[in-house]
């Protein structure tokens, strides 16, 4: 008796659980929230999370949805594992009453496992400054959108950022630069790039690899030393990047010296470093600080009716956060541009989201009513060119807050493009796909 | 009362010999054959053949590799990961470089080259038992990682080192939705779990056994011990290597060596040891427990916090989740340390006695 009534709870529960989530009202637009709140790189996929969801809450409550249409989302925790991912992203395509709008997969490793299905299933797979950097041909990969600035591009920003502090490019000759990076899918992408640049600008590159998760980094450090190079480049991630600061403490090189990538920057990644942090400098597509007008009405519309996402209030403004926050504006803005098109105050397909997303052109203007000058830079793509932004603003810790010391720098389109291209044709080769010709998409 | 073999008379020695002796059994057996082929491609949707069976099936396939190697002929194995990864690369490889390679014929090449490397992994065996072997099939899980990472041949030389597995065309038809990729998995583990079961019924599979209970023994009544030991590494990288192939080509698309890294190679040791060591229905057991409990406690912990009106921060939920999966290995390591696949046996041997006690 005891036991049939367990099993009937149970019954009644999964059923109960299953039929909520069916319930789909007309005017919704379903984002998926498959991020990571769990593991190594928590903070990161915690804060980006947060501010995307808070953004999406804001649009909710300020302006009752896009035109009309409410954001709806739900949660899956990817682990950032790639089986994991491509099941939340299974479980998740099909919610809402047109699918999935687009997807964040947020982990380089899901968005190369995501390529092939989201554009089997023409839902729009958004790397905003990671993921697969040749993606940003959109005539090769229709439905995979590298946005704001890919690796390749935000590394020949570092280079000329080193070349300004260096006095001219042409000084960069004979300098030696050690690129310290992740030993995964994400770390190894820059490592051609920085070869052209090192015959092009006639500097020397040692490619030290850390082998995941990063926290014992003592040899590679020891290797720095000997080396002694003019920069060393940072492209960690979690808990690699205060270890990197620690040892480079322990080892006596200057932390002023070393120029972290935008996975490198965050609050996350220097305050457990500690002193050690100190003069470190990182690059980013996006800022910190809550004084901006859009963070502000977010306390206002969202915190302030309890709804917020993040529980530790003070990680409102950081850099992982409003980098979230950006994530959101770009969905935003494609649906509701997909909407001029398609039909305003109607649920978007993926689909149409796709074009949204190639037409999307956030300039200065539409930054002040969003409340975010400075915050991002403005934004065009098209159908060729799914990057849009290509520059980063560079920040140094100074053990309290990151403080930014340069505009925004753009990356050398001239020659990351023509190799972003070449790549692109070779996958095309690969798969047998037709690229397509923009010329006579263009509408 | 249904479960009696009172009337079933065997009159021919392959009656005898079949893996299904008793009547019901074999109905039972084929009605869930068909059941998988014909049925479950009618009624499931993309997301069960994509994320729940697909893979469920591929590790069944990796958890009985290790099995035979672990199970049946001692040889506790931590490598497992990497011979999968060796199947996917070569796999890849073979599909690439060879041009109109079929893609069984490259599945078929990849287990043989995980096999290769399976080979020259299992000489340490020849000298230490055990924990300690185990520990050197560690340096070849690490090793072979290294290797994919450093060799940029085995990549295509891409930037990043993922590789993304071509498309599956046999004899014309085309592989390329997720039923379609489930029922050609399906077939492969079907045909490989039988070859399995009648490998370890035969002279091979008693000797791996002999070996297995006590070397010295079956050395003394002439059983060849470096013949049996890499003959065993050898089969088991050959269903890793294949598995590994599958994973590459039928469920993800791409793959990182990441991927395959010693996490992974823990987990299917987990699915033999909750499945049931020694045991081919076993594997199947443990890979079902191990793949499909996470996501069953994910959506059933989606659905409680649903009805019960609060939302539960969503990093507590993944805690609660792996706390209670850890919970659940330990239990039923404490319950049935012989794992999933006695508890089947000891279920069968309860049916034959009932609705009788005694």
């Amino acid at each position: 008796m005891k036991r049939n009534a367990f099993a009937l709870a149970i019954a009644a529960v999964a059923a109960a659980g299953f039929s909520g989530a069916a319930l789909a009202q007309a005017k919704e637009q379903f984002v998926p929230a498959n991020f990571y709140w769990v593991g190594p790189y928590a903070p990161g996929g915690s804060g980006i999370a947060g501010g995307m969801l808070d953004y999406f809450k804001l649009i909710n409550n300020r302006d009752g949805g896009i035109n009309g249409v409410k954001l709806t989302w739900e949660k899956c925790e990817t682990e950032y594992n790639n089986a994991r991912g491509v099941e939340c992203y299974e479980r998740s395509k099909n919610k809402g009453p047109t699918g999935a709008t687009l997807i964040h997969p947020l982990s380089t490793g899901i968005t190369y496992s995501l390529i092939e299905k989201g554009t089997q299933d023409k839902i729009p797979i958004v790397s905003i400054g990671y993921g697969r950097t040749d993606a940003a041909d959109g005539r090769v990969f229709p439905y995979v959108f590298p946005m704001i600035t890919t690796y390749w591009s935000q590394n020949t920003a570092k280079v000329k950022f080193m070349g300004m502090k260096a006095g001219g490019m042409d000084k960069l000759k004979g300098k030696k630069i050690v690129n310290l990076y992740h030993d995964s899918a994400y770390g190894k992408e820059t490592i051609p790039v920085l070869d052209a640049q090192a015959k092009m600008y006639g500097f020397q590159v040692t490619h030290i690899p850390v082998p995941h998760p990063g926290n014992e980094q003592q040899s590679q450090w020891l290797q720095i030393r000997q080396i002694n190079p003019d920069w060393v480049i940072l492209r960690g991630w979690g808990v690699m990047n205060p270890t990197a600061l620690k040892a480079a403490a322990r080892a006596g090189y200057p932390r002023d010296k070393i120029i972290g990538v935008w996975w490198s920057g965050a609050e996350e990644d220097v305050i457990p470093a500690g002193d050690a942090a100190k003069g470190y400098i990182a690059a980013g597509f996006n800022v910190s600080g809550s004084n901006y007008p859009v963070v502000q009405e977010i306390m206002k519309h969202v915190y302030a009716k309890g709804q917020g996402e993040m529980e530790d209030k003070s990680r409102i403004g950081s850099i992982y956060y409003n980098r979230g926050v950006v994530f959101g504006i770009v969905t935003v803005e494609a649906v509701r541009k997909a909407q001029e098109r398609f039909g305003k105050g109607k649920p978007m397909t993926g689909e149409q989201v796709r074009w949204g997303l190639e037409n999307l052109n956030i300039d200065e203007k539409r930054l002040k009513e969003l409340g975010a000058t400075g915050f991002m830079q403005p934004l065009k793509l098209s159908c060729a060119d799914h990057e849009g932004g290509g520059a980063v603003k560079f920040q140094q810790w100074d053990g309290k807050q990151w403080k930014v010391i340069t505009d925004w720098i753009p990356a050398d389109h001239k020659l990351v493009r023509p190799m972003i291209e070449e790549s692109a044709a070779k996958y095309a080769k690969e798969k047998g796909i037709t690229p397509r010709d923009c010329a006579k998409e263009a509408s | 009362m249904l479960y009696r073999e009172a009337g079933q008379f065997k009159s021919s020695y392959a009656e005898d010999q079949r893996i299904f002796p008793i009547l019901q059994d074999r109905i039972a057996f084929w009605a869930v054959l068909v059941f998988a082929f014909a049925v479950v491609p009618a009624i499931a949707n993309q997301y069960w053949f994509a994320a729940i069976l697909t893979p469920f099936l591929i590790f069944s396939l990796a958890a009985l590799g290790l099995n035979i190697l672990t199970g049946y002929a001692g040889q506790l194995s931590l490598g497992t990961a990497a011979f999968m990864a060796v199947g996917a690369f070569m796999a890849y490889n073979f599909e690439l470089r060879v041009p109109g390679m079929p893609i069984l014929v490259s599945f078929a090449l990849a287990g043989l080259c995980a096999a290769a490397v399976g080979i020259v992994f299992g000489l340490p065996s020849l000298r230490i038992k055990g924990f300690y072997l185990a520990v050197a099939t560690l340096a070849c899980q690490f090793f072979v990682l290294w290797a994919l990472q450093r060799f940029g041949w085995f990549s295509n030389y891409s930037a990043s080192g993922v590789i993304t597995a071509g498309k599956i065309e046999i004899l014309g038809v085309e592989f390329d939705t997720a039923a379609e990729k489930y029922l050609l998995t399906l077939a492969i583990v079907s045909v490989m779990a039988l070859a399995a079961k009648n490998l370890m019924r035969s002279e091979t599979g008693r000797a791996f056994m002999a070996v297995r209970d006590m070397d010295v023994a079956a050395s003394v009544i002439g059983i060849p011990i470096m013949k049996t030991k890499l003959l065993a590494f050898a089969i088991s990288s050959f269903y890793c290597g294949v598995a590994g192939a599958l994973y590459a080509f039928c469920y993800l698309g791409t793959v990182e060596p990441e991927a395959f890294n010693l996490d992974l190679s823990f987990r299917v040791l987990f699915m033999i040891i909750i499945g049931g060591v020694g045991s081919i229905l076993g594997s199947f057991l443990g890979a079902a427990f191990i793949t499909l409990l996470p996501i069953f406690l994910n959506l059933f912990f989606g659905a409680v916090s649903h009805l019960v009106g609060v939302e539960i921060p969503h990093a507590w939920l993944s805690n609660i989740e792996l706390i209670i999966f850890g919970a659940l290995i330990v239990f039923f390591l404490v319950v049935e340390p012989h794992g999933l696949a006695r508890l089947w046996q000891i279920g069968k041997e309860k049916l034959r006695l009932w609705p009788f006690p005694h």
